[in-house]
């Protein structure tokens, strides 16, 4: 008898459900409030709009999903070597350090990322005199959509690292053991272990990815080399800014949300559900005996990664060690915009656990309840509604919201709110795919046990789902953080006195002729993020 | 450590909450943009010397830059909190008066002496510069001495600009160019086009790979050198002088509907043409003073680029066709 057919009692899977509705309805409430206060200013001026349909329309549309389509392969398909290898040799020297290294790009402004890439493979970069010698001309930098697909990849590759090994961490020991005693050799163990596994994360994955790379802004720009590389995202914040036509941003907006939502959907639709391992694992500890063959192909993958994410850090860190770091330590202002940082961040990454794992619950809950019938809509939604989120730019929601809020009271005081549940909401997906692996394994384990002993409420999140959970929520809770820390494009209208963070103030420095300011606080940023990623990892293991 | 509470406390958003020290005086609430109110902008010393003298509780509110600031004033309307916004320029002047929120200003300009003899009479000038080309004296030895010259220069000479889609600085190159090429604006960015080696969303952007060394040449403006000579005490970033003449930007400021008649609001107008305002202008926002200050400038402004001829479009013609330059432009860059 398949456990996972036999639909549980509908009492216990209510209080999930209607966890998971609740945060749904918390994002709704945030794109609809954006998209009401928008449409309320639009109300004259729709026939601009529809203007917005040309040719410079169809060209933007391909070149953004071309672009973000090459970066997703580019970043996805390595991060499955990468991620299986790290998943072969759980234990060697700088194993979790990489993996914490792999967490700061997150953090990064996307100037201070390109600026990074650049150090290295720009015109003046460190290897420019390699290139140059290898092309036999001046080499010109990496300009371009080579130049894009670089720093997307840097972004985004050792992010389907970090998601991917999560999801391979969830294979029960007693199947790595299983595979050692039946002798599998990697091909074989990567058929019928690793891949079902990563065959389930991957549209998920790849849809975060996608979507990151299609709301790209800064590293276009920057990076492509001139407006033929332009992204829809360029194209809402010149209609909202200069032209000021939010009709015109509201319909370039949907056409993003339709095309991104699209590509996502089709990407979903090519994974494949895992059906959970119900037994409890016995074996103490994974069992793999990679051979010296594989050992050394997964040793280049990972130091190719690491090479490659760790380069245009370096040239980060190089760059902030130029500048006066112990006079800026040493700034008021400096140590309230850390304090800010920090705060906001925390504030942000708890309301984005609460919400995700209210959808990650109520998600496995509708699965449990329809038993092997077809996903619900409200299934699909708890699962990918919360990535939707990304497509929809900060400057939006930020504008929409200025729009409702202002006739409420002293917008200055929402601005810190609406950082908070900005940064707590744009951080869900990733906060979802880091813990959605993990709770589902443990359901599939857990939930008939507990059904059989009545275990429920706290008992059961205390002594069932917590043990199970620590680690991923540590990582999640770190991930959310960390993205928190980073962008600010929402409160562009709301005023900044009460959200001066790291970042603001890195951009407020190199806006003002002090690059050296802003490489040193870029640093502190760097430094802050890997604290973070440290503490997590130390906190997730702690009494394990 | 009280700084640092106090900071938690207003981001936590109760600053709402407590209780107003100054509620006692007259308020005036300034708009003007973020770098503006930086600590080492001039905001800070500006506040200070106004309130010395009005017996009153200067507030300056600052969002983005100058284009956020006209939206934010846009958005909210006749029920705008702001009694005085800051931080306009003379691209924004039209679709600025377009929304009839602001009033004529009423005081006296006979102390401000800005170029091309700007007059207006709701909108009073503060402080102006000159978009140039800002070069590495490392780099380049002969700076070309004209637009033209640039437009024609071999590829081997690489600049950064920013995108009129998003950017002043950006939207003030493709003014520029229109002031010199006329209807063969189109013509002479197609030239331009091999020594872009990339087009940044703003200026930061732009003049950040410029010192990381990536191009030898960034658009930004004269005044541009004067912080290098003046911060970092080097002459090597210069700005090469276009024999056209530079395309200039005046940065202005006007009272709202809602100081229609607020007698505090004339006064700090009046206020921003003198030297209490004025003296902070140079070394802080890095622009010239449009008004008197109380002493000369610094020596380093006076080793800058004079511009041979100062290029200003009006402000109407501006709005009317920069959609359809932009647009031009986007169809030239984009081949």
């Amino acid at each position: 008898m398949a456990v996972r057919d036999e639909p549980l009692t509908r009492p216990a899977q209510t209080g999930r459900v209607a966890a998971g509705a609740a945060a749904l309805a918390a994002i709704g409430v945030l794109l609809g409030g954006a998209l009401l206060g928008l449409v309320q200013e639009a109300a004259h001026g729709w026939e601009s709009a529809a203007a917005a349909f040309d040719l410079y329309l169809l060209r933007v549309a391909r070149f953004t999903l071309w672009q973000a389509a090459l970066s997703t392969l580019l970043s996805v398909a390595p991060a499955v070597l990468v991620a299986r290898a790290l998943a072969r040799h759980p234990r060697f020297f700088g194993r979790a350090f990489i993996l914490q290294l792999f967490a700061v790009p997150l953090a990064l402004p996307a100037i201070v990322a390109a600026l990074g890439v650049l150090a290295l493979y720009g015109r003046a970069g460190y290897f420019a005199p390699v290139f140059t010698a290898l092309a036999g001309e001046r080499w010109q930098g990496i300009y371009g959509l080579p130049g894009i697909l670089v720093t997307h990849v840097f972004f985004n590759l050792p992010l389907a690292v970090r998601l991917l090994l999560a999801a391979l961490e969830t294979v029960p020991a007693d199947q790595w053991r299983l595979s050692a005693q039946l002798g599998m050799g990697p091909i074989a163990s990567f058929r019928f272990i690793e891949w079902p596994v990563l065959r389930a994360a991957l549209p998920g994955v790849a849809g975060l990815v996608f979507m990151l790379c299609a709301t790209s802004f800064t590293i276009v720009l920057t990076l492509g080399g001139g407006p033929r590389a332009t992204t829809l995202e360029v194209a809402i914040y010149q209609a909202l800014r200069f032209d000021f036509d939010p009709a015109r941003a509201i319909v370039l907006m949907l056409v993003q949300v339709a095309l991104t939502g699209t590509v996502v959907a089709i990407l979903s639709r090519m994974g494949a559900s895992m059906t959970g391992d119900t037994s409890l694992p016995v074996a103490p500890r994974r069992a793999l005996f990679p051979g010296r063959g594989e050992t050394s192909l997964n040793a280049v993958f990972i130091l190719a990664a690491l090479v490659f994410v760790a380069g245009p850090m370096a040239a980060v860190v190089a760059a902030g060690l130029a500048a006066e770091l112990l006079r800026l330590a040493g700034e008021q202002a400096v140590q309230a915009a850390t304090a800010t940082s920090l705060l906001l961040a925390i504030l942000a990454a708890s309301l984005c656990l609460i919400l995700s794992a209210a959808l990650v619950v109520a998600r496995r809950a509708l699965e449990l309840a329809r038993g092997a019938a077809k996903p619900s809509l409200l299934e699909m939604a708890a699962d990918t509604g919360a990535a939707l989120v990304l497509i929809v730019p900060p400057v939006v929601i930020g504008a929409g919201w200025f729009i409702l809020l202002r006739h409420v009271g002293d917008v200055f005081a929402f601005a810190p709110v609406m950082v908070v549940t900005v940064n707590a909401v744009m951080a869900m997906p990733f906060a979802v795919r880091a813990l959605r692996p993990a709770y589902d394994a443990a359901s599939a384990r857990h939930e008939r046990l507990c059904a059989a002993l009545g275990i429920a409420g706290w008992n059961r999140l205390r002594f069932v789902d917590w043990p199970a959970m620590k680690r991923p929520v540590a990582t999640a809770f770190a991930f959310a953080m960390a993205l928190s820390l980073g962008d600010l494009g929402v409160i562009a209208l709301f005023g900044s006195e009460s959200v001066q963070t790291l970042p603001f103030l890195l951009f407020q420095r190199m806006g003002s002729y002090r690059t050296d300011d802003a490489a040193g606080l870029a640093l502190f940023l760097g430094v802050l993020c890997l604290a973070l990623m440290f503490l997590a990892a130390h906190w997730g293991r702690e009494g394990r | 450590m009280y700084k640092w509470i106090s900071s938690l406390t207003i981001a936590l958003g109760f600053a709402a909450a407590m209780p107003s020290l100054a509620a006692a005086q007259e308020k005036l609430t300034v708009y003007t943009y973020e770098s503006f109110t930086a600590e080492w902008g001039p905001g800070p010393v500006i506040e200070e010397e106004f309130e010395k003298t009005c017996g009153c509780d200067l507030e300056f509110v600052s969002v983005a830059d100058g284009v956020a600031l006209l939206n934010r004033v846009r958005l909210e309307g006749e029920g705008t909190e702001a009694d005085i916004v800051l931080g306009l320029d003379t691209n924004l002047l039209h679709e600025a008066k377009e929304t009839g929120l602001f009033v004529p200003h009423g005081i006296d300009l006979g102390n401000i002496d800005v170029p091309a003899g700007f007059n207006d009479e709701v909108f009073v000038p503060y402080d102006y510069g000159y978009f140039a080309f800002v070069y590495d004296s490392e780099a380049i030895e002969t700076p070309p001495a004209s637009l033209k010259e640039l437009v024609e220069a071999g590829s081997d000479l690489k600049i950064v600009i920013q995108d009129p889609r998003t950017s002043t600085p950006g939207l003030g190159l493709l003014l520029w160019m229109k002031a010199v090429y006329g209807d063969e604006a189109a013509d002479a960015w197609a030239k331009l086009q091999d020594k872009i080696l990339t087009v940044t969303p703003g200026w930061s952007e732009a003049y950040g790979l410029f010192t990381n060394g990536e191009a030898s040449m960034v658009l930004s403006y004269t005044t541009s050198p004067a912080y290098h000579i003046i911060e970092e005490g080097t002459h090597r970033h210069r700005a090469a002088a276009f024999a056209e003449g530079h395309y200039l930007q005046i940065e202005l400021a006007a009272r709202t509907v809602k100081a229609r008649d607020n007698a505090l609001a004339t006064e700090f107008l009046s206020f921003m043409t003198g030297p209490g305002f004025q003296d902070a202008i140079p070394e802080k926002n890095w622009m010239f003073p449009a008004g008197k200050t109380s002493g000369p400038l610094h020596p380093a402004f006076e080793q800058l680029v004079k511009p041979a001829k100062t290029l200003l479009l009006p402000p109407q013609e501006v709005a009317e066709n920069r959609k359809a330059w932009v647009d031009e432009w986007l169809s030239v860059m984009s081949r």
